[in-house]
């Protein structure tokens, strides 16, 4: 318990000795820390549970069928969707990326859900065309879809079995 | 979003129940394993954001990125995008007042993209799902994704 969290500790004695040396700059990082968190514990809930769930409920069968090789163009639109619907930061793909893979979905697939997630969830691109103009927006979209797929195509493919096999078990371990 | 994921996940929470409790008990009981194994690593994530975005300030950042241009501020961008963590409702303002503080659309573009794709901070939580040589080519093509990306904004808006 204490091992797993002992990175965590070290960064919060840090961050004590900065409140104590330097308290205006310990206070703000304190601050930004803070609002960071709350956002981050907001959207996490929903997504683990939809987590859990998919894992208890979508059968093996089923993931392989519609995810897993050879689902083809309905495996690719559906890992983008997933990763498109989805809110909070990156690193919130990680566990689900590990379901998807345990439950037999291709890599490229997981890859495509991941680039998704990372670059074109759709209350960023709304907030995106707010702020930088639906130019900028838009083109950086569709440049968007063509880098998430052929970096998912090239991840894919760079990899060799023994590698799959040791993310496949890394996913087993993980959930 | 977060609204509806919310309801999509309560709706699918009580159909849930209805079908089998015990089975969604256990859906719960997976949810809070896979979050408590993820927590430790999002603790000190959001810690180091804290102290980062404390010592780095708006005004420094666009210091970095708005007077520089060229391959060398696409650079600088790129690995400021790259090492920094920014929630993306921070992110797009600032990118929004770089660009009117006189940043190119190239840089900008190389910040906004590595900002989103490359995860310097999170890559020992993703090497912890995916092994190093994944979750290290996944990034260093995110990186070069974005350097195209960028050169093509640059070229065309």
């Amino acid at each position: 318990m204490i091992k797993k969290y002992s990175f965590f500790l070290l960064l919060a004695l840090v961050q004590i000795v900065v409140l104590i040396l330097r308290p205006e700059l310990g206070k703000e990082s304190l601050r930004i820390t803070w609002e960071n968190a709350l956002d981050m514990l907001s959207v996490m809930p929903p997504i683990f549970i939809l987590l859990g769930l998919l894992d208890v409920w979508v059968k093996k069968e089923t993931m392989i069928k519609y995810m897993g090789e050879g689902s083809g163009i309905i495996g690719i639109l559906l890992a983008f969707f997933i990763g498109s619907a989805a809110a909070g930061p990156l690193y919130g793909a990680f566990p689900v990326a590990a379901v998807l893979i345990k439950k037999g979905s291709k890599l490229s697939n997981v890859f495509i859900m991941l680039g998704a997630w990372s670059t074109t969830k759709i209350p960023l691109i709304l907030f995106e065309a707010t702020s930088m103009g639906f130019q900028f927006t838009a083109l950086r979209f569709v440049l968007n879809l063509f880098g998430i797929g052929i970096i998912a195509y090239f991840t894919e493919k760079a990899l060799s079995a023994a590698d799959k096999q040791k993310i496949a078990e890394l996913a087993e371990g993980r959930n | 979003m977060t609204l509806i994921l919310y309801s999509v996940a309560l709706v699918a929470l009580g159909i849930s129940f209805q079908r089998s409790r015990a089975n969604t008990k256990m859906a719960l009981k997976k949810a809070w394993k896979s979050f408590e194994n993820i927590l430790p690593q999002i603790l000190a994530i959001l810690l180091v954001i804290g102290m980062m975005l404390s010592i780095l300030t708006t005004e420094q950042i666009t210091m970095l990125l708005g007077g520089e241009s060229g391959w060398r501020g696409v650079m600088i961008a790129s690995v400021v995008g790259s090492i920094t963590l920014i929630p993306g409702f921070v992110a797009f303002p600032l990118a929004a007042a770089l660009v009117t503080a006189g940043a190119g659309y190239m840089q900008i573009a190389a910040f906004i993209s590595t900002l989103m794709m490359v995860g310097v901070i999170t890559l020992p939580v993703e090497i912890k799902y995916f092994g190093k040589k994944t979750a290290i080519l996944r990034n260093g093509l995110a990186f070069v994704f974005s350097l195209c990306v960028a050169l093509m904004m640059g070229v065309i808006l």
